[in-house]
């Protein structure tokens, strides 16, 4: 089993037992070699990551899909202008790369960021990172951006900050951004050849001259793989977005996971497009549709072998607070910031923080234990088992009150999550909503089982019907040793000739902001 | 003529003002305004008006004909 190495940051950071073997096609430690690194058995950071690299992340909730059960981000409406126009964007809204088309969030000035920031930093211990990515481009609004940035590091010296960019202004700021102490950016790169460049992108607005067509495609592109290698040099974190549009760029991105991965960047985020007429944007209006959740997954399939996949983006909305996926903006709406007296208190947030690593590794033991158990039985066989959870990395969350499920996949030498489904609340106010249903069963539907801590009897039977098993046995338990435990009572009953394994169809992305209720 | 923003489509971004080579644009109620008597239409500096070029929304920074052409 020491051979087993990881490609995957996310079923890496999930495990943080290095030895245990997480998915049998990735290429083990001997295979990848010549890197000069630790060996798997003693380094946590997966194979194909800077051991450095693996130091900054692993608590990022943003990046590190088992850090963001007990983490939070939040991130500041400062910086409204944009230098670019995407086919997916409408401008009345927020920049669909970091948060969903059809989001409007409230424009703060740098220092009502600033005080929101330590006053959600004071009440959420989990908060660790502080990120700008919109409305529009950060860099194209530099003094807002870095002013903000500023205000925060004076006031609390370990919040951690981030910004995304369309990489168009980047190598101009590489410099700023080194000084300032910020050491994750993210690029949305959607393409390495102008030709689909131009399809993606109608103008751009450079040195003072509109672009458009090939030319501004092609601009883009240059500036963007200046920038990364820019980052790289300097040693500031990367990652990669890129929106996935079927039938523009969706094979093209594994040339774009290629290229970026040879200019240093860490992990490769592919989203599914959001388009929707509503969204007035120029893909919404043509009816360019976006990829179903099995076409994201082969896709991510295929370009995680060559590095770091990140799958539990939510492409949550800009100014949202919280635990990815919960969201408590209205508790810390500039009004209330305002009024509030703040006291930041470095040393709670220590405490918290402190806790949490105990916590992480009685969840690493209990995974292991049902590994050991499962003794490498079900053969081929991997099954897909979406989760309710309201974080700590727990099965806690009651069916009818998930707002999306986290899918992991599993077989027979471990677990690993693939992406998360929004969907509607199935109840609202104490009942079931049946229009709510299907929707649900349509999202979930390459699912095998749903793991939830409580289940209603109505949308049990149903669940049942569509060929999806609902199980609330594991209710509190740790999501990784649930999900192992639940394959393994898969593969009994297939021994015993109780069930037959079939391969489940596909399922459905839910169109539509990222707004939690 | 000086260029005039067409308030009720300009989505506020911004964008427009500090690219402004004469610092004719600001904000005011909630939206951005010109000022007349600043703007040069760029002449001088640029080959295209800079509002114009920057603008998300087509048809928003537009050359006022109810004023007099800049004369340079
Ligand atoms: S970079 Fe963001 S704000 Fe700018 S056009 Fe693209 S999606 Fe919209
Ligand atoms: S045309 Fe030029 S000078 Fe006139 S407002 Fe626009 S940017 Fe300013
Ligand atoms: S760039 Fe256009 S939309 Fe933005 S503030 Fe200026 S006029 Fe308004």
């Amino acid at each position: 089993m020491e051979s087993n190495g990881y490609s995957d940051v996310v079923s890496q950071q999930a495990s943080l037992d290095a030895a245990a073997p997480v998915d049998q096609t990735h290429k083990g430690c001997g295979a990848a070699g010549g890197s000069g690194r630790a060996s798997c058995g003693s380094s946590m950071a997966p194979e194909d990551m800077a051991p450095g690299v693996w130091e900054k992340v692993k608590n990022h909730p943003c990046y590190s899909e088992e850090a963001h059960h007990h983490y939070a981000r939040m991130h500041v409406a400062v910086a409204p202008a944009c230098n670019i126009q995407c086919n997916y964007c409408n401008r009345k809204y927020d920049c669909a790369n970091e948060s969903r088309p059809g989001v409007v969030s409230e424009r703060l000035t740098p220092e009502q960021a600033a005080r929101k920031t330590l006053a959600v930093a004071s009440a959420i211990p989990q908060m660790t990172v502080l990120g700008i990515a919109g409305p529009g481009d950060p860099l194209a609004n530099p003094e807002k951006t870095f002013r903000t940035f500023e205000l925060i590091a004076r006031e609390a010296p370990d919040i951690k900050l981030c910004l995304s960019t369309n990489g168009l202004a980047l190598p101009d700021y590489v410099d700023r951004i080194k000084d300032l102490n910020v050491d994750h950016v993210t690029i949305t790169i959607n393409m390495v050849d102008p030709e689909i460049g131009a399809r993606i992108y109608p103008w751009i607005y450079y040195r003072h001259k509109r672009h458009t067509g090939r030319d501004a495609a092609q601009i883009l592109h240059e500036r963007q793989m200046q920038g990364l290698e820019m980052l790289t040099e300097r040693g500031i974190l990367c990652k990669v977005n890129s929106v996935m549009i079927p039938g523009i760029n969706d094979r093209h991105l594994v040339e774009v996971n290629k290229a970026v991965k040879s200019r240093g960047a860490f992990l490769h985020n592919i989203m599914p497009l959001i388009s929707a007429p509503e969204h007035g944007t120029v893909f919404g209006l043509s009816g360019q549709r976006g990829p179903s959740a099995q076409e994201l997954k082969t896709l991510q399939d295929r370009c995680e072998g060559q590095m770091n996949m990140m799958r539990h983006c939510r492409q949550c909305r800009a100014d949202a607070v919280g635990l990815l996926g919960e969201d408590r903006s209205s508790e810390f709406t500039t009004e209330k910031v305002m009024e509030m007296e703040l006291t930041y208190d470095g040393a709670a947030r220590r405490a918290y923080q402190t806790a949490v690593e105990g916590q992480r590794h009685e969840k690493a033991a209990a995974k292991e234990a049902e590994l050991r158990d499962l003794d490498g039985r079900g053969g081929d066989i991997a099954i897909l088992v979406a989760v309710a959870t309201k974080g700590e990395g727990r099965v806690n969350e009651h069916f009818g009150h998930a707002k999306e499920f986290q899918v992991y996949e599993a077989n027979a030498h471990g677990v690993k999550f693939v992406g998360h489904r929004r969907v509607d609340l199935y109840c609202q106010g104490g009942y079931g909503e049946e229009e709510a249903l299907p929707t649900i069963i349509r999202a979930l539907n390459d699912c095998a089982a749903v793991l939830v801590a409580k289940i209603g009897g109505c949308p049990r039977a149903t669940l049942k019907e569509a060929g999806i098993e609902p199980v609330d046995a594991c209710a509190y338990e740790f999501i990784d040793a649930a999900v192992l435990a639940y394959y393994k009572s898969y593969i009994d009953r297939i021994e015993k000739g109780e069930i037959t394994h079939t391969h489940r169809g596909d399922a459905a992305i839910r169109q539509g902001a990222y707004v939690a209720a | 003529m000086p260029y005039k923003i067409i308030g009720s489509q300009c989505t506020a971004c911004s964008a427009c003002e500090p690219e402004c080579p004469n610092n004719a644009i600001r904000e005011k109620d909630g939206t951005y305004i010109i000022k007349p008597e600043k703007c040069t239409e760029c002449i001088g500096y640029f080959d295209d008006p800079q509002c114009v070029a920057v603008c998300p929304v087509e048809n928003t920074c537009v050359v006022d004909s109810s004023v007099p052409r800049y004369q340079a």
